[in-house]
């Protein structure tokens, strides 16, 4: 087992409307040292999976199964006390926009300090040195005059710093960062990612990156998975699935990755379409309406879910074409195309 | 910070002088260009059965004659150094801040505003602090507790508090709770706080809940409103991702957030609270301000009511005053800008 064993978890949220189905068996593992990638367009369920792990849908309406095994112990069936008394401390994570993330009303240092003090049972003036000494260690200049201000008098790059160093200050053994660089410019973002690196190497924890671009993750990661409306669609080590991809949602995310010298519309192998409906799913492949290939595999595409199958040592795809009709597509029609990029 | 306060030490400032000024022009200016002679505007001072001579008189005296611009200077200058009024028959010293003499009592107005004040303090106060706290504290309850019963049962109330005036629901309590069960003093009762802290507040109770319960409802509603925004806030979910827990999830992240519009609001109702002061003051009999302004308008005493404007409007702008400069300390986006 894993240091993060997530088996079949499925969370869905009652509404008025249906059940959203916004995580739907997914399993994933992760180790200490170790890099997981999660890939998906908005609204693939990356954000609930993270929340999920760390028992923050409790108390709301979403409804959880499966399970979540952390260091042997499992999560799902763990009391709401103790699954907080883990948050913080054994498990921490980094959201998307620093800005809205921080409270407005206290300075970067008193938001650290809490951070710490909630599991360690030092003065104030302990935590303050060490929420001083995080700064510094994220990068931060000037980290002890810093540690007064707020943080809308930070950069954006700063602020996820101060973010980083809050997620940080009792050295989780997992941390995990959603979207940590989206709200970002590029060159902060290349720095975010180096500094993610470097800090991961350092604390030797367990680190999953969420993303909607496959590029941030390639390099950084040890494996990806790569969901669709819930599900994972493809899942192996990042060689695998960012040099040998079969899944042709994994392929359309490579076509329309963000590059500086092109226009979005000029990516050129774009997906079509829009993200499934979480409440009412396609029928058979979530993918087909909007899979190029879906003819190719006649009316299983749209009667019979295909099932997650390993294709080779451990690389996992969704897709009911075969696997050398996969490879032949690959290495024929798409890889030349994306290599003219 | 210091730019910042000094700013609004000199906006106070601005804002008490025009009052001055538009309270002398709706008094004093207006009547006279709407056609009331300084004859007219004299004769209130002397009585009845003046001779036109002697009205005359005495509205030189007063200096109705003068320009507008002199009469306001003498205004002015009354406040900060006294004035002396000279009716022909004998001449009354006003001492400083002088806001005017009584035509029908004969007494300046300072004093009796001085010893009403405490009156309309106490009952400010105390209903600001209960409607504060019951108002804010029903309001986080129920946003936590949204669709249950408490927060159905509590916002149908606040939804009447905000509707029901003060006469209706102080006449149906004294009715309850005076005459009926006997459990507070009848209407009237005041005594001072240092004679008896605890006959004070008793006799205040009621008075209090009365005019804080018009109040709490608006805060109740507001800070549920609030806090249901607030909770859902990113940074919320980042203190719950620290660990925190839930209570200091929501005192410390969720309400902290949310205080800061009702703080406004509190400053802007406290300087208000003195027209609910009013109303409760004659509900109640109370000997505040309020109370003295009904009284000074039924006898068309233009100094006292002036005295009491001048007063209220004070209230407000020191209201918001402090509540502006404590805005600085609990939001640190302000200092900046
Ligand atoms: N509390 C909730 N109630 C109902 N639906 C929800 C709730 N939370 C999330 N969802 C739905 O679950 C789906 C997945 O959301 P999620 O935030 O995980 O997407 P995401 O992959 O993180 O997307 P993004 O890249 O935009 O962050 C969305 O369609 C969202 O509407
Ligand atoms: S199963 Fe069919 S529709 Fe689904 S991804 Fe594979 S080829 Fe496309
Ligand atoms: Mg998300």
């Amino acid at each position: 087992m894993s240091f993060l064993d997530v088996k079949d978890l499925k969370i869905h949220f009652p509404t008025d409307d249906g059940l959203v189905k916004s995580v739907d068996g997914l399993s994933f593992g992760v180790e200490r040292g170790k890099t997981l990638g999660i890939v998906g367009e908005s609204g693939s369920g990356k954000s609930v999976t993270s929340l999920g792990i760390l028992g923050l849908h409790k108390g709301g309406r979403a409804r959880l199964s499966g399970e979540i095994w952390l260091d042997g112990e499992e999560l799902i069936g763990a009391s709401t006390e103790h699954v907080r008394s883990l948050r913080g401390k054994k498990m921490a994570m980094i959201f998307q926009d620093p800005l809205s993330s921080m409270h407005p009303y206290y300075t970067v240092g008193q938001q650290i300090i809490e951070a710490y003090r909630i599991h360690n049972d030092v003065s104030k003036q302990v935590a303050r040195k060490h929420a001083v000494d995080m700064l510094g260690r994220v990068g931060i200049p000037e980290p002890a005059r810093r540690v007064d201000s707020y943080p809308h008098e930070f950069s954006g790059g700063m602020r996820q710093r101060a973010m980083i160093a809050m997620a940080l200050s009792c050295d989780p053994e997992l941390l995990i960062a959603d979207e940590p660089t989206t709200a970002l410019d590029v060159t902060v973002q290349a720095q975010i990612l180096d500094l993610m690196r470097d800090l991961q190497r350092e604390f030797n924890s367990a680190l999953i990156i969420i993303t909607h671009d496959l590029g941030v993750v390639a390099e950084l990661s040890d494996d990806i998975l790569v969901m669709y409306g819930g599900k994972c669609v493809e899942y192996g080590s990042a060689e695998d699935v960012f040099y040998r991809p079969e899944h042709p949602y994994t392929w359309g995310l490579l076509g329309s990755m963000p590059r500086l010298d092109r226009e979005p519309t000029e990516r050129l192998l774009p997906i079509k379409g829009s993200p499934p409906s979480l409440i009412n799913v396609p029928p058979g492949c979530a993918f087909h309406p909007r899979c190029p290939y879906a003819e190719r595999t006649g009316d299983k595409a749209t009667t019979e879910v295909p099932a997650l199958a390993e294709t080779e040592g451990g690389h996992l795809v969704r897709c009911h074409m075969s696997r050398e009709e996969r490879r032949g597509l690959w290495e024929n029609e798409i890889k030349p195309v994306l290599e003219t990029q | 910070m210091l730019t910042y306060i000094i700013r609004r030490l000199i906006g106070a400032f601005a804002m008490l002088v025009v009052i001055s000024m538009v309270t002398f022009g709706i008094f004093y200016v207006v009547p006279q260009w709407a056609g009331a002679t300084p004859e007219a505007m004299a004769s209130r001072y002397v009585g009845r059965a003046a001779t036109p001579e002697t009205v005359h008189l005495v509205a030189e005296r007063l200096g109705f004659y003068d320009p507008v611009v002199v009469q306001y200077g003498n205004f002015v200058k009354g406040l900060f150094a006294g004035a002396q009024y000279d009716y022909g028959a004998g001449v009354e010293h006003c001492p400083a801040p002088c806001f005017g003499y009584s035509f029908i009592t004969g007494q300046p107005v300072w004093p009796d505003l001085l010893d009403r004040l405490p009156v309309t303090f106490s009952l400010a106060i105390g209903a600001a602090l209960i409607w504060v706290v019951a108002g804010v504290a029903v309001g986080v309850l129920s946003a936590l507790r949204r669709g249950s019963f408490f927060d159905r049962l509590t916002m149908g109330t606040a939804l009447a508090g905000v509707s029901l005036p003060i006469f209706f629901t102080g006449m149906i309590s004294l009715v309850v709770f005076s005459y009926g069960l006997g459990w507070t003093p009848p209407g009237g009762a005041w005594t001072d706080f240092s004679e008896n802290p605890a006959e004070w507040a008793y006799n205040l109770l009621l008075p209090w809940i009365t005019l804080a319960f018009l109040f709490a409802a608006t805060y109740a509603r507001l800070t549920r409103a609030g806090m249901l925004e607030t909770m859902g806030e990113d940074y919320i979910r980042t203190a719950r991702a620290k660990g925190l827990r839930e209570r200091q999830v929501v005192v410390k992240h969720g309400l902290r957030a949310t205080l800061t519009p009702i703080l406004t609001l509190f400053g802007i109702d406290f300087g208000l609270l003195i027209g609910g002061a009013i109303l409760t003051e004659t509900t109640y009999t109370l000997p505040g301000l309020g109370q003295y302004a009904i009284l000074a308008i039924r006898t068309q005493d233009m100094p006292q009511v002036m005295g009491v404007v001048l007063v209220a409007a004070m209230f407000v702008v020191i209201a918001s005053l402090v509540v502006d400069l404590l805005y600085a300390v609990v939001d640190p986006r302000v200092r900046l800008s």
